[in-house]
């Protein structure tokens, strides 16, 4: 099992004939995924890759019966490829493009809203399940199947512990990168509710950073219900260097601002298992699958 | 990206709402002479500095006539200014801006920011205005009450005016003022407008005493005059430099360089260094589109540095930038620089090994380590 894409998952790119849309799709479709074609306006009728191009969402999910897209298109034009995917009423879209503005966000968040869809990005790496689905940038090579969900916030950290996890022969359910933007779509607490009820997940991990409220809302939901499995959060920044703060004290408890220490203390006082460093988290695993075990 | 003060007020004004008058100068001669261009009783005198908190640090001063607007600006040009928003080495004063004081009733304060959860703009607001805000709400979170601001409708005012009414703040002028900070928040795609003081005045106008406002960096391709409406953020010219060459650096004083890409991955890096005793020159992060050139750029910058006694480097390669990008990057940078420092290396991911050889086969000085935790054990080391 896996959260959000499995092996029945049919993807579609929009931004398939770009330079990265190109280079991406390719890999995806090495390791094994199934990618079914791509959507560019005016290219309808056409090949690349080796897959039918569509001029929309809709045509292309009535004649691929896609399920899910990759938005891999530059940032000015970012949210229309989100919104058009919405509003076709595809399952999940894993939004890739850097910089995206915020108040275009804005517009695709009002889009979700009481949608089905599920949301991954921007700014992500993707998610992976191993040897199932591959829909993003990430590396692949140091991925294989098994029991550890991730879900993280930045992408070469989540690569780098991943391959750690591996040497360790630790395999993973599903990793999902949930994006570096304040304005993103599925948060860690979605993420968190699909591994409790995802049957091969065995422990989560939560790969946090200072900024945004990801962290304390995850620590929230963690402490309102009895969570059954094993969660272990590494939040990185406690060091950071002391930067301008904008915005008043009060503007920033309300749009988040804790301080690393106080993300830690937050998400431990909610019975997570925190791992000390990006070198740390496989033992922290090991440590709290032993302590779930004794209890 | 910052708006001083005087840009934000002008920004909002267009936007009618209302700002006192003032004019921006840079030499206590032409703070005086500012005075005669407006009609005012008195006088108050700011040090323009980008960041907030200039009230409790001094920043802000009254003055009855236009001779003792010039003793002031005379004090604070060239002073510099720590606040709790500045950074520690704080902000040289330029300019100041010298404004007709206003007579006020009382003040308060209102924000507008992007509700995280929603995406939506979410209007903030408390009673407790001025320079005492800050401390208050950090005392108590109570302090500010927020409520998602709809765009202008029958039914969003009366929502409006509900939530101002607990506030205290209470008349059409008032909403119609919130209303159009709104318009400019969103067709200016800001990521916070803050006015604090909100003013009303013992006329009973409501007034934009002070400004602050962030403008979303990203939208710079649809708003061309950002460029130029924004503040100098008087950063140092390195760090600059690399922003020009996708890396983010920030300088710090020790005497470690710090390579890594990926932000997540430089702040575990910086995390791990700092708890094994190490001492940071910077804080890097080579952002994924970056190029082989561009990483030649930040490496060259840290060999540039005289703190600089040993780098480390730490990358894990994926997709467009895999190890080898990195590698050749650092070995173009000590191809040209005469300063060859030690390199200790956790490398990892994509072309790992293809990157490690790069560096031994090029004679860069390196060393290589399987864990993060022994790379930052040995140049804490080599650091002392």
């Amino acid at each position: 099992m896996s959260i959000f894409v499995d092996a029945n998952t049919r993807v579609i790119v929009q931004g398939m004939t770009g330079r990265a849309g190109t280079f991406y799709t390719d890999q995806a479709v090495r390791y094994g995924s199934t990618y079914v074609g791509g959507v560019r306006p005016g290219k309808g009728g056409t090949r690349h890759l080796d897959m039918p191009m569509f001029n929309t969402v809709a045509e292309a999910m009535t004649e691929t019966g896609a399920n899910a897209s990759l938005v891999i298109v530059p940032a000015p034009h970012a949210a229309e490829a989100m919104i058009e995917a919405i509003e076709a009423g595809i399952g999940v879209i894993v939004c890739v493009t850097e910089r995206v503005p915020q108040h275009d966000m804005s517009r695709v968040k009002a889009a979700l809203e009481g949608t089905d869809c599920v949301l991954i990005g921007p700014n992500s790496q993707g998610i992976l399940t191993p040897e199932q689905c591959k829909i993003g940038v990430m590396p692949t090579r140091n991925a294989q199947p098994g029991s550890v969900g991730i879900a993280s916030r930045s992408a070469s950290l989540t690569s780098e512990i991943l391959a750690q996890f591996s040497k360790a022969g630790m395999g993973q359910s599903t990793t999902v990168g949930i994006g570096g933007d304040t304005l993103h779509g599925v948060d860690f607490v979605e993420c968190l509710k699909r591994f409790r009820d995802d049957a091969e997940t065995e422990a989560v991990v939560l790969i946090g950073e200072i900024g945004g409220r990801s962290e304390e809302d995850a620590a929230e939901y963690l402490r309102s219900v009895d969570y059954g499995k094993p969660v272990i959060a590494l939040v990185v920044g406690r060091h950071a260097p002391k930067g301008r703060r904008m915005g008043h004290a009060g503007t920033l408890s309300v749009l988040g601002g804790d301080s690393a220490q106080e993300k830690i203390a937050n998400l431990r006082n909610a019975g997570v298992f925190i791992a000390d460093n990006a070198d740390d988290v496989v033992a922290s695993v090991l440590q709290a699958q032993a302590r779930a075990k004794a209890s | 990206m910052f708006l001083s003060e005087q840009v934000s007020k002008e920004l909002l004004s267009q936007y009618g709402l209302l700002i006192p008058e003032g004019r921006t100068a840079k030499t206590p001669e032409l703070a005086e002479a500012a005075c005669k261009e407006f009609n005012a009783k008195r006088y108050v005198v700011k040090a323009l500095i980008p960041a907030g908190g200039r009230g409790l640090a001094g920043g802000v001063k009254f003055a009855a006539t236009p001779s003792s607007v010039r003793e002031i600006a005379e004090n604070l040009l060239g002073s510099t200014l720590v606040t709790e928003q500045t950074n520690e080495g704080g902000e040289r004063v330029d300019a100041v801006y010298v404004e007709a004081a206003i007579d006020i009733a009382k003040d308060y304060f209102i924000a507008i920011a992007l509700d995280p959860g929603t995406g939506s703009p979410l209007l903030l607001a408390s009673s407790d205005g001025g320079v005492e805000f800050e401390q208050r709400s950090r005392m108590d979170e109570g302090t500010v009450r927020t409520h998602l601001l709809a765009p202008e409708s029958d039914e969003s005012r009366a929502a409006l005016e509900g939530f101002l009414k607990e506030i205290g703040i209470e008349g059409t002028t008032a909403i119609d003022s919130i209303f159009a900070a709104r318009r400019a928040f969103c067709e200016n795609d800001m990521t916070l407008l803050e006015i604090n003081p909100f003013a009303r005045t013992a006329t009973g106008d409501w007034m934009v005493i002070d400004a602050k406002v962030l403008l979303d960096g990203n939208t710079i391709f649809r708003h061309p005059e950002f460029e130029t409406m924004a503040a100098d953020l008087s950063r140092p010219e390195s760090e600059l430099e690399a922003q020009k060459n996708n890396i983010n650096l920030v300088k710090l004083t020790g005497n470690v360089g710090v390579v890594a890409n990926g932000a997540g991955l430089g702040l575990a890096t910086h995390d791990m260094l700092v708890d094994a005793g190490g001492d940071p020159a910077n804080f890097m992060d080579i952002r994924t589109t970056a190029k082989s050139f561009d990483v030649a750029k930040g490496v060259e910058l840290l060999l540039g540095d005289p703190n600089v006694k040993v780098i480390l480097l730490n990358v894990h390669g994926g997709g467009m930038t895999a190890a080898d990008t990195v590698a050749e990057g650092i070995n173009f940078a000590y191809s040209r620089s005469e300063r060859q420092l030690p390199v200790i290396a956790h490398i990892s991911g994509q072309n790992a090994e293809w990157g490690i050889r790069i560096l031994r086969d090029r004679k860069v000085p390196v060393e290589t380590f399987d864990t993060i935790s022994d790379a930052v054990s040995r140049v804490v080391e080599i650091a002392r």
